[in-house]
């Protein structure tokens, strides 16, 4: 339909070079921004974590990050909760997103999953904490109605606040996120691939097994990649569901900053800051290799 | 046949399951947030916030910060998502990829290197800036905001033909800013709303930024501290916030999906 409408692609770039650089000035109000107002603070965390409280340069508080019984054990309850909770995240993601793709594109069932998906994947938060302790809290409905049907959670030795709490909420805007990051792929798999397929006796598992899921795999790959920098990021939850009990890294930085302990704290904590930092970097990275092949089977 | 019927059964179990799990703690929430003090059920929670000034102001605070937020997004999201796909079809992936960034980099982050300087750096300008919430939070918060802005604009972009309507724009003797705002904002108003919501839903519940910059005149930070006392107070209100946006973005989804089918 659209394509109908839409005007023969322009030769226009073909004849001004698309990379021309007046073209390029028309990103500059926005990487400008992005610039000052990320860049900004970020480079204030680097400087700030590579020099003690006088301003000189010194590598103690790097060093105390990852020496520190108290910020390694914060290190790994996030490398845990991040990983486990974006490989559930991309799978029942995945799964539901398929779902709601081999609905109709005008169904009411898309429009309710598409329009939650945004709210919970970027809103997630404080609501979901709340609502995670109302459910699942020591007097919450669904503990009660559990413990009516014979399962006692408390008894078991779950807790709303303890690292399966707290990861049981993550999932709750992780799928949401993978649902909106995983869509796209899904609708690039083409009808063709799958008639193909078919035409040649593969059944729905095979087609699956070696056609789609290869074509996917730099997409799914990348979007847990992003679930779990997302994860790793994530401290509004946390600080609403547990109030600092549990070790994170964003706690331990948020508890440095507040500084009433030492006098350095507060570079330690931006050491901390530093260190999420590099990790951020280093899924990015991976991020970026992945989607230059899942590029590779776009349809043009 | 038998395939067919096996690809139903599948969609059931997911959605089912979905369905339980996500429907599950809302309900929950509002089973709480209806309990009284006493015993039995009633409205109190949801009225607190008119008769509690803390709240109100906090909530009147927010909404400044969102609207403000919400412009500024558009106007710098609206643009370059119009140039890149017009006149830079080679960067899409690239600016893409930048704006998966604010998603990634954690707002505790951001946080801590603002707090540095609202500490450690006492110019007139910072300290013009960080003398009040709104000029201290709403620019960060842009580009908090400026994913899925980025995304939805983009999508409503690809939906209709945009070389068409600017060339035509241009042809009948519009600059690139009348085309923009007097043909293109309008054709892509129900994406142009749905980031807006968006922006609204993020500013009421980013509470990491606030807190470390002590700013608790905000609505998130607000609840929060209200929750401590009076937990079905804050249940309620986060559960309305949340549902209130969800259903104005489900109502722009129809409208706009109304529009197309016509």
């Amino acid at each position: 339909m659209t394509n109908l409408l839409e005007a023969p692609a322009a030769p226009l770039e073909k004849v001004r070079a698309p990379r021309s650089w007046r073209a390029l000035l028309g990103l500059v109000p926005f990487a400008l921004y992005l610039l000052v107002f990320l860049g900004g603070p970020l480079y204030f965390v680097i400087s700030g974590a590579l020099s003690d409280p006088s301003g000189q340069p010194t590598l103690e508080n790097l060093v105390a990050t990852v020496t520190q019984p108290q910020y390694l054990a914060a290190f790994w309850s996030s490398l845990e909760i991040s990983l486990v909770t974006a490989v559930i995240g991309a799978v029942f993601g995945a799964f539901l997103a398929q779902a709601v793709l081999t609905s109709r594109p005008t169904s009411p069932l898309r429009r309710v999953v598409s329009t939650a998906s945004g709210v919970l994947a970027y809103f997630g938060g404080v609501p979901l904490a709340f609502a995670f302790i109302a459910a699942l809290g020591q007097t919450g409905l669904a503990t009660i109605a559990l413990r009516g049907a014979g399962i006692d959670l408390y008894a078991a030795g779950f807790r709303i606040d303890s690292l399966t709490g707290l990861g049981l909420t993550y999932v709750y805007f992780q799928i949401p996120l993978m649902v909106i990051l995983i869509g796209p792929a899904l609708e690039g798999l083409q009808p063709q691939w799958r008639e193909a397929a078919e035409n040649l006796g593969a059944s729905a598992w095979a087609y699956w097994r070696h056609v789609a899921l290869p074509v996917l795999a730099p997409a799914l790959a990348g979007a847990t990649l992003v679930l779990f920098g997302n994860a790793f990021a994530a401290y509004a939850t946390a600080l609403a569901l547990t109030s600092g009990t549990i070790p994170l890294v964003p706690t331990a930085i948020a508890s440095a900053l507040s500084g009433n302990v030492l006098a350095n704290q507060q570079n330690v904590g931006l050491a901390l800051g530093f260190d999420m930092v590099i990790v951020i970097g280093v899924v990015m990275v991976a991020y970026l290799a992945l989607q230059r092949r899942a590029s590779r089977w776009a349809p043009k | 046949m038998g395939a067919q019927v096996r690809g139903r059964r599948w969609r059931v179990v997911v959605l089912g399951l979905a369905a339980v799990y996500f429907v599950v703690p809302l309900l929950s929430s509002l089973e709480f947030s209806l309990r009284k003090p006493g015993g039995g059920y009633g409205v109190a929670n949801y009225l607190a916030i008119a008769t509690d000034p803390v709240l109100l102001e906090a909530l009147t605070v927010s909404l400044e910060i969102a609207v403000i937020t919400a412009v500024l997004v558009l106007v710098l999201v609206v643009p370059t998502a119009v140039w890149v796909r017009l006149r830079l079809p080679s960067v899409a992936g690239l600016l893409e990829t930048a704006t998966i960034l604010p998603i990634v980099v954690p707002p505790v982050v951001m946080a801590a290197g603002i707090a540095f300087v609202q500490a450690n750096l006492n110019t007139p300008l910072f300290n013009a800036l960080f003398s009040s919430p709104i000029s201290a939070l709403t620019p960060f918060y842009v580009v908090l905001a400026v994913p899925f802005a980025y995304r939805a604009v983009d999508n409503g972009l690809a939906a209709v033909p945009l070389r068409t309507l600017v060339e035509a724009a241009r042809n009948l003797g519009a600059g690139l800013p009348t085309a923009l705002l007097r043909v293109v904002l309008p054709a892509i108003r129900s994406a142009v709303l749905g980031s807006a919501f968006l922006t609204l839903a993020l500013v009421l519940g980013e509470v990491v930024i606030a807190r470390i910059l002590l700013y608790t005149n905000t609505f998130p930070v607000a609840v929060v501290v209200v929750g401590q006392s009076q937990a079905g107070v804050s249940v309620a209100l986060t559960l309305a916030s949340l549902v209130l946006t969800w259903l104005l973005l489900l109502l722009v989804s129809f409208a706009g999906g109304r529009r197309r089918v016509s």
